[in-house]
């Protein structure tokens, strides 16, 4: 083996499976009334916020676990998940980095992203979350000037009720769907962002996550609110350590937009995706969904998904207000036996709404990708309108690409217009680029990211770069 | 409903003269049926148009019953005048005639032996339906290296005399090598509120060309659900153009496997609904070896209330290299109470190839319009003269002339 054949073989192990050892306090194991008063009594919650869970969980007895989807897996036993894990260190809250678990800082470091150093000189307030409870807030002083919160979900159910109490739930309410429902009950935390009237947020908001101890299904609960007039971008990003079972990860996360707010929401995903074999990763099935409630708001989703075994997402808006605008940007990258099974969802309720969807596909090795898309425009939708447009590329023949575009017009002002098209890399792009001495590796990179380039062009610059080097690594070893 | 299915079915079975075996044969598929049921919006393939809930509407309470001992008076009234051609008369679910006067007898061949199964996987209780309640099949075979000389036009007709409030239909065509079939169908059914069910199997053997056109042009209050089954060997052609507007309900579906390298399947449509109406095409193209083709184009122009779904899939298995799959859909909707729905889907296991859809849908454009009338036309004309460009752009993909030239006449399209 020549030093890039090995350089390579390094390459192609999961860059971040390292475990960190920090005991970690468990509720007990299964699903039932006790866990989620075991939760909610942990975190100190009030009466309201369980009693919201509880109804989740009421209604979740009566759910049952969808299977339409394309990507088939295991029956996951929920009577065998331990529903809240949390870092010893975290039972008092660090005042400052400094009061970190040292342990934290370091798994941190592994992962390239060094707080304190991250925060200087990148200037985005990084809220960090390890398992499953928010650790470290920084930036916060800045923020604060701006009368901007962001914070944990626990700490703003218990300083922000209102807000939260306002809000939470009405995106995605506690009747749901199953996986939705199942957040709704056992929750744990993540982030909450309120942007006040008119503010725009002078930084990117962005929260690392985490996946640690074993056999914990993550419940994030995000809930965004952006006032009248406001603009927040938030990042997230994600990598897990390496791992045999299978684990779930079944986040919600709701997005508010009132009257002339704009959010933008970014994601890059790099969890665990399983070895080789397709044995072990992380199971991603988690409901994204933003409300333009307000006229003239505008919500934009931009994923990059290259990881977890199984991705299963549609993240959605509903247009609600007059002139309000949804986007969609995706990269989805499937490489040996991953599967995905992505897309959004459009509705189009107000008058004179647009929405745009463009997503790639990139399928290599054994795996399965599947756009699944659904645009629904509204009797009452007056002069909206829709473009489409989803591109798959198929790297040998032992993997899959589907398109599965739902489109439903009720309304005769209204444009609609779908493309799709899948293809493989021409040999004729790549004689030309290989003809001009890149090897062909490197020759598929380049194509491939010009493939993806109207997508990764709407990631915030800090994580164009990641995400550009992301969709090299991912499909390393698949071409020849 | 299902006693009136019981009864019913075995008052066809007293009256049949067919044997025991058969018999359990059919009574298999009544079982099946029974057990799933009519279709509904659960089915993924039934997501937009519901049938269950629209015969309910409609119909309310089937029966099953005819009486085919009878014959019925044939109406040549109903025939297409202009174009010589052969003749299959169905009247209230009974074939009347089968003409091949302009062809070589010897060289097609009738069979109504009933055959014991379907040929391939389907999940589908219409199909258990038809085969458990069609009076007779009949199996008609093209022999090698023949073409027939005349299109044949199988006229589907209802009369008054008709007793069941649903009729199953059911026909089978070979094609043998090298031989080549013109095919219409044309409904003119005049009774009211009927559910025609009507099941075709096409076996193309290599070489062998196939064209099929649907006629549904005139306004009827029956509801009707075809399915087509293309199985196409080598080098195989089919052409299939769907002219959806005259029932209240129409769904068609078109399975087609392509077994045979360098096969081709070709699928357009045209859905022009007045008021009221809703119908569906769904297709599903199987390409299952290398260098095979496949191009669907559906239009639809929509009027007030009517709701139109295509439903198109592209399946490419991973031999299937060298695959083209082409799909288009695109839609006007008329009024605010017009609903275009559409699934376009693609599901390819092959890299080597070619496959692309497209959808869009909207109303009129206004600047046309504009256009037109600072030419001179009034506001209906010019929207007419757009509606006949859209469409006719269809009618331009019929490969043969005549026939063209004949639906061209029944739409009332100009040039």
């Amino acid at each position: 083996m020549d030093t890039r054949e090995k350089d390579i073989e390094k390459l192609k192990d999961y860059k971040y499976g390292f475990t960190t050892d920090i005991e970690n306090i468990k509720a007990p194991k299964g699903l039932n009334e006790d866990v989620i008063k075991f939760i909610s009594n942990i975190k100190r919650e009030p009466q309201w916020m369980l009693d919201f869970r509880l109804k989740a969980y009421e209604r979740l007895k009566l759910l049952k676990e969808p299977n339409w989807q394309k990507p088939k897996y295991p029956k996951i036993d929920y009577q065998d998940l331990y529903y809240y894990s949390a870092p010893k260190s975290m039972k008092d809250k660090p005042k400052s980095l400094d009061e970190l678990d040292p342990k934290l800082l370091e798994t941190y470091k592994k992962l390239g992203i060094p707080l304190q150093e991250q925060a200087r000189l990148n200037g985005i307030a990084v809220d960090a979350v390890f398992d499953s409870v928010s650790v470290a807030t920084t930036f916060k002083d800045e923020l604060t000037k701006h009368g901007i919160i962001f914070c944990s979900m626990s700490e703003a159910i218990q300083k922000h009720p209102d807000l939260v109490k306002k809000y939470l739930g009405t995106v995605i309410p506690v009747t749901d769907h199953f996986f939705a429902t199942l957040n709704s009950a056992v929750f744990t935390d993540g982030s909450f962002v309120y942007i006040p009237e008119g503010v725009k947020c002078p930084m990117e908001l962005s929260t690392y996550f985490r996946i640690n101890a074993s056999e914990t299904g993550q419940f994030e609960r995000t809930l965004i609110i952006a006032d009248k007039g406001s603009y927040v971008s938030y990042l997230e990003g994600c990598t897990a350590p390496m791992r045999d079972e299978n684990q779930l990860h079944a986040a919600n996360v709701e997005l508010i937009a009132l009257d002339d707010a704009e959010i933008k929401y970014s994601t890059v995903q790099n969890w665990y995706p399983g070895d080789e074999n397709g044995k072990g990763g992380i199971y991603n099935f988690v409901t994204k969904r933003g409300l333009c409630k307000g006229k003239n708001s505008k919500i934009s989703w931009t994923q990059v998904e290259t990881g977890s075994a199984i991705t299963w997402k549609y993240p959605s808006c509903i247009l609600k207000g007059d002139n309000s605008i949804g986007e969609f940007y995706s990269i989805a990258i499937t490489n040996n036996h991953q599967k995905a099974d992505t897309g959004t969802k459009m509705i189009h309720l107000g008058k004179n709404t647009k929405s745009k969807i463009i997503s790639k596909g990139i399928s290599a090795g054994f795996s399965d990708m599947t756009y699944r898309g659904l645009v629904d425009i509204n009797s009452k939708a007056k002069n909206s309108s829709n473009y489409t447009q989803c591109d798959s590329l198929l790297m040998g023949n032992k993997c899959g690409a589907h398109t599965v575009p739902y489109i439903k017009n009720k309304n005769f002002d209204s444009n609609i217009a779908h493309e799709a098209t899948t293809s493989k890399i021409s040999e004729e792009q790549l004689h030309y680029c290989q003809q001009r001495g890149l090897n062909p590796e490197e020759a598929v990179g380049l194509i491939v990211n010009g493939f993806c380039k109207e997508v990764l062009q709407q990631l915030p610059m800090e994580f164009a770069v990641e995400a550009q080097k992301l969709v090299g690594i991912s499909l390393e070893g698949s071409v020849g | 409903m299902n006693e009136q299915l019981q009864s019913d079915f075995d008052k066809i079975v007293k009256v049949s003269k067919i044997s025991e075996k058969e018999i359990q044969i059919k009574k298999d598929f009544l079982n099946k049926f029974i057990e799933s049921g009519f279709p509904n919006r659960k089915q993924e393939d039934w997501k937009f148009l519901d049938i269950s809930q629209i015969i309910k509407k409609s119909i309310n309470d089937l029966s099953f019953f005819n009486d085919y001992s009878q014959t019925n008076k044939i109406d040549s009234s109903v025939f297409v005048k202009g174009l010589d051609h052969n003749k299959i008369i169905f009247i209230n679910g009974r074939i009347e005639k089968i003409d091949f006067k302009y062809e070589d007898q010897n060289k097609i061949e009738i069979n109504n032996e009933t055959k014991e199964n379907v040929s391939f996987d389907y999940n589908n209780s219409l199909i258990d339906l038809n085969s458990a309640l069609s009076h007779k099949v009949f199996r008609i075979i093209i022999k090698k290296n023949y073409s027939l000389k005349r299109p044949l036009i199988i006229y589907h007709t209802t009369n008054d005399k008709i007793k069941s409030t649903n009729i199953n239909l059911r026909l089978d065509f070979e094609l043998g090598e090298n031989s080549s079939l013109k095919l219409i169908d044309y409904f003119a059914n005049n009774t009211e509120k009927n559910f025609i069910n009507i099941f075709y199997n096409f076996n193309l053997r290599k070489d062998s060309i196939l064209k099929n056109y649907k006629i549904d042009k005139f306004k009827n209050d029956n509801l009707k659900y075809s399915f087509n089954n293309i199985e196409q060997g080598n080098n195989s052609v089919s052409e299939t153009f769907i002219l959806s507007a005259g029932s209240d309900y129409f769904k068609n579906e078109i399975n087609c496997n392509l077994n045979g390298e360098y096969s081709s399947a070709f699928i357009n449509g045209i859905f022009s609904l007045k008021e009221n109406l809703q119908h569906e095409i769904r297709t599903t193209i199987n390409h299952l070896v290398e260098n095979t083709k496949s191009y669907q184009l559906i239009k639809s122009v929509l009027g007030k209330n009517s709701k139109s779904a295509y439903q198109g899939r592209i399946f490419v298995n991973s031999k299937a290299q060298k695959t083209d799959g082409y799909q288009l859909s695109k839609a006007i909707l008329l009024d605010e109470t017009s609903e275009f729905n559409a699934k376009p889907e693609l599901e390819i296991y092959a890299d080597d190839v070619k496959c692309s859809h497209g959808s869009a849908s909207g109303s009129l454009d206004e600047n046309s319009i504009f256009y037109l009338m600072s030419r001179g036309l009034n506001y209906q004309q010019s929207k007419e003269l757009l509606i006949n460009g859209f469409l006719l752009d269809v009618i331009e993909k019929i490969t043969d002339l005549e026939i063209k030239d004949l639906i061209k006449n029944i739409i009332g399209l100009k040039e």
